[in-house]
């Protein structure tokens, strides 16, 4: 196509220094074109796509267990997207839209590895499970599905999930189910930026206005009752730690109370003293709020089922 | 290049300015005028702190806030569909997208803030209601299919706008547009291709996208500007290398390009008479109807209200963050200095 | 770390932001943004300038703590290098069969 961006690239952009090497491997044509801060690469990374491939090849299929453990972890990350998807166009600063952004991309692309994995069990896309079950089939817990509130509530769920995703994705880098391991050793990095994100603003929301401050103590006091059901085990944990495959929520928790308390007392906050919610996600009993964020998400693909897009 | 010119620092008069006779001022001003007709006759660029006529600063000025106004608002239609989009790919590459165009937006208030004029001031503009932004963004993005075709017939049309302007003779123009057009070819790409899956979707699917191709072609050839005829400042904006081709010019170029690809799609531009002129081995393309862009222009599209209202609640509900932010980098400042007093 | 003077009220900084785009070269100006302070310039300037894998390593710098020459003065500041053609390599006659020169 004649817009294509080479033939955008004015002429001394591309104009090096002739043969002047710059004595880097793999930059052969060195000078300035190689040097420029707007050089764009896809990188290598493992992809959503890798692991639908891999699912319908037959070189990777979970058992279950392993399936219903990634339908989870798949919904909770599926939902927080959608809800972060909502702050872009609409967050307090213009660089703040693309942050938040990145992180909503980055948990959609955990989503899709996830539910793609799942899917490999009964024979069912990314998207038959995002567009295609019904509120009781979906395995997210609450703090996922709470609205996203002002931006202080917004901070406050970043900040707990991905203190709790990146305990959670560390120890399942070492799973002994080789896709989850491979999913997880992708997204540990991404999340840890995320908590780095949250911290930040915790420390500035906490410690900028008396405004601000009250706002992110109330925000720790919608998100908090929902942090108990991260932790809880039950027989499909108890079962696929006793076969390496993933471990106990509960064995997050210390290290979840340690690092988050120290940016919480950083920030001079305690943690709010609220009754822990029953929950239920796990088990298909959601909140309020999810029947909504379905009934948007899924409208147009359920509108012509079977069309492709 | 390795050896750009910053782009932020405003050329601020120095004390030393300020104390010049007026015939030394003057002496300044012809020996600034020379030396930027120089520029212009050499095809270079002109950087922040140069010396520019005030007219050139003023038209930059405007043309790029505009341009970073319509990335801003432009992200609102997409935006719109982002919670909804019909698959997870899809939805993945309509988030990055949305997300550019605050990218793009960035690049270019940074842009205009090197010609003096910060960022809040030409967003109060823009709130106010005082700035204008491209007029398609005021049309409402009603079903799926208009994704596509934004992403096809607008950011083609925004594209074809923009490849030249990598040329302008403004530096750090030229430069955010570079960055821009590298970013903004998987736009029109991923919109080139939502029509094609829905074109050999099903016929309700394909009629969406009809549809959607309708309801955009007339308000994205409308986005290259008035006629040539009746676009007083087009003239000088090619004379100071800002433009490179005229309005008419890019329109008649992009029908072309649009009848060439509309075939691949299997649908149909709805204008009967577009034709290739063999005189003038031009396309051509029947008449548009101005009246509608220039009422919608003045802001009495079917968004107008909406679009901006948005912008104001996002930008009031974040008064307290930025404050907040602002408030805590004062008080680590302090401390900081406090601690090295200390020392 | 150097951070600019807070502004009032709610208007972030400018920054200028530098990248790297792969090890061994060094960091090229690649545009700039607004944060309350350098650890949020840094973090904003990720977002932004190396979405798309464009660096390894980042600067960012208040707009206002960096001093330029003066456009004004462009005769007289860069006037000297012109014309002293022996600073180059090409100046020099190469002799026939010397290698390595």
């Amino acid at each position: 196509m004649s817009t294509s961006p080479e033939t955008a690239v004015p002429a001394e952009e591309t104009a090096g220094h002739g043969d002047i090497s710059v004595g880097v491997k793999g930059s052969a044509n060195s000078g300035e074109a190689t040097a420029s801060a707007t050089r764009i690469t896809p990188g290598n990374a493992l992809r959503p796509e890798d692991i639908a491939l891999a699912v319908s090849r037959g070189t990777a299929k979970p058992g279950e267990d392993v399936a219903e453990f990634a339908l989870r972890l798949g919904d909770d990350a599926l939902v927080l997207a959608q809800r972060l998807g909502h702050w872009i166009s609409r967050a307090p600063e213009l660089e703040e839209d693309i942050a938040l952004g990145n992180i909503a991309l980055d948990q959609l692309g955990h989503a899709r590895s996830f539910l793609s994995y799942a899917g490999g069990f009964d024979g069912r896309s990314e998207d038959d499970l995002a567009y295609f079950r019904r509120e009781p089939e979906f395995r997210s817990v609450e703090i996922f599905e709470l609205p996203n509130g002002d931006f202080a509530v917004t901070i406050a769920r970043q900040f707990v999930v991905s203190y709790y995703q990146f305990e959670l994705y560390r120890r399942l880098a070492q799973s002994t189910d080789a896709t989850l391991a491979g999913i997880a050793a992708k997204a540990v990095k991404e999340v840890d930026y995320h908590r780095d994100h949250s911290a930040q603003w915790v420390l500035r929301l906490a410690q900028g206005t008396d405004e601000s401050r009250e706002k992110m103590i109330h925000g720790f006091k919608v998100i908090w009752p929902y942090v108990d059901e991260l932790f809880r085990d039950d027989e499909l944990t108890g079962r696929l730690s006793g076969s390496g495959a993933a471990v106990e929520p509960s064995s997050l928790r210390a290290d979840f109370d340690r690092l988050t308390g120290e940016v919480l007392a950083e920030a001079e906050l305690e943690v709010p003293r609220v009754q822990p919610a029953p929950g239920g996600g796990r088990k298909g009993l959601h909140s309020e709020h999810l029947g909504y964020l379905l009934a948007e998400m899924q409208v147009l693909a359920r509108e012509y089922p079977g069309a492709s897009w | 290049m390795a050896s750009q010119t910053l782009q932020s620092v405003p050329g601020e008069p120095t004390a030393a300015q300020h104390e010049l006779s007026l015939e030394e001022l003057a002496r300044r001003e012809a020996d600034g005028q020379a030396y930027f007709d120089k520029v212009m006759a050499d095809d270079s660029r002109i950087e922040p702190r140069d010396w520019m006529p005030p007219a050139y600063r003023k038209t930059l000025l405007r043309q790029i806030s505009q341009h970073a106004h319509s990335e801003i608002i432009g992200m609102q239609p997409e935006a719109n569909w982002i919670s909804r989009a019909p698959s997870l790919k899809r939805k993945a590459i309509l988030m990055a997208k949305v997300q550019d165009e605050a990218g793009h937006g960035l690049y270019l208030y940074s842009a205009a803030e090197t010609l003096g004029q910060p960022r809040d001031a030409m967003m109060q503009d823009l709130m106010d209601g005082k700035a204008k932004y491209s007029s398609i963004f005021n049309y409402p993005a009603r079903t799926w299919a208009d994704m596509g075709a934004i992403g096809w017939m607008v950011d083609g049309a925004a594209i074809a706008n923009q490849v030249p302007l990598c040329r302008a003779s403004f530096g750090p123009y030229g430069r955010a547009m570079v960055r821009v057009c590298k970013e903004e070819s998987f736009h029109q790409r991923q919109g080139f291709e939502i029509l094609l899956e829905l074109s050999h979707g099903t016929p309700e699917q394909k009629q969406m996208a009809q549809e959607a191709v309708n309801r955009w072609y007339a308000p994205a050839l409308m986005m290259f500007g008035p006629p040539d005829d009746d676009s007083p400042n087009s003239k000088q904006s090619m004379a100071w290398n800002i433009k490179r081709f005229s309005n008419d010019e890019l329109r008649n170029r992009f029908v072309g390009m649009m009848m060439e690809q509309v075939r691949v799609l299997e649908l149909t531009l709805p204008d009967k008479d577009i034709r290739f002129n063999e005189e003038t081995k031009k396309w051509e393309h029947g008449p548009l109807d101005w009246a509608e862009f220039h009422e919608v222009l003045a802001g009495r599209g079917p968004c107008n209200a909406q679009r901006l209202e948005r912008r104001r609640e996002a930008h009031d509900d974040g008064t307290w963050v930025r404050e907040a932010a602002a408030q805590y980098a004062a008080k680590q400042a302090k401390k900081q200095a406090e601690k090295e007093v200390a020392a | 770390m150097t951070t600019p003077e807070p502004h009032a009220g709610n208007v972030w900084p400018i920054w200028e932001v530098f990248v790297r785009s792969s090890r061994g070269l060094s960091h090229v100006h690649a545009g700039s943004l607004h944060a309350p302070d350098a650890a949020m310039a840094l973090r904003n300037a990720r977002d932004l300038y190396t979405r798309r894998n464009e660096g390894v390593s980042i600067w960012v710098v208040p707009a206002d703590a960096i001093a330029s020459s003066d456009p004004d003065a462009k005769g007289a500041f860069f006037e000297s290098p012109q014309g002293k053609d022996y600073r180059h390599a090409t100046y020099y006659t190469k002799s026939e069969g010397v290698k390595h020169l």
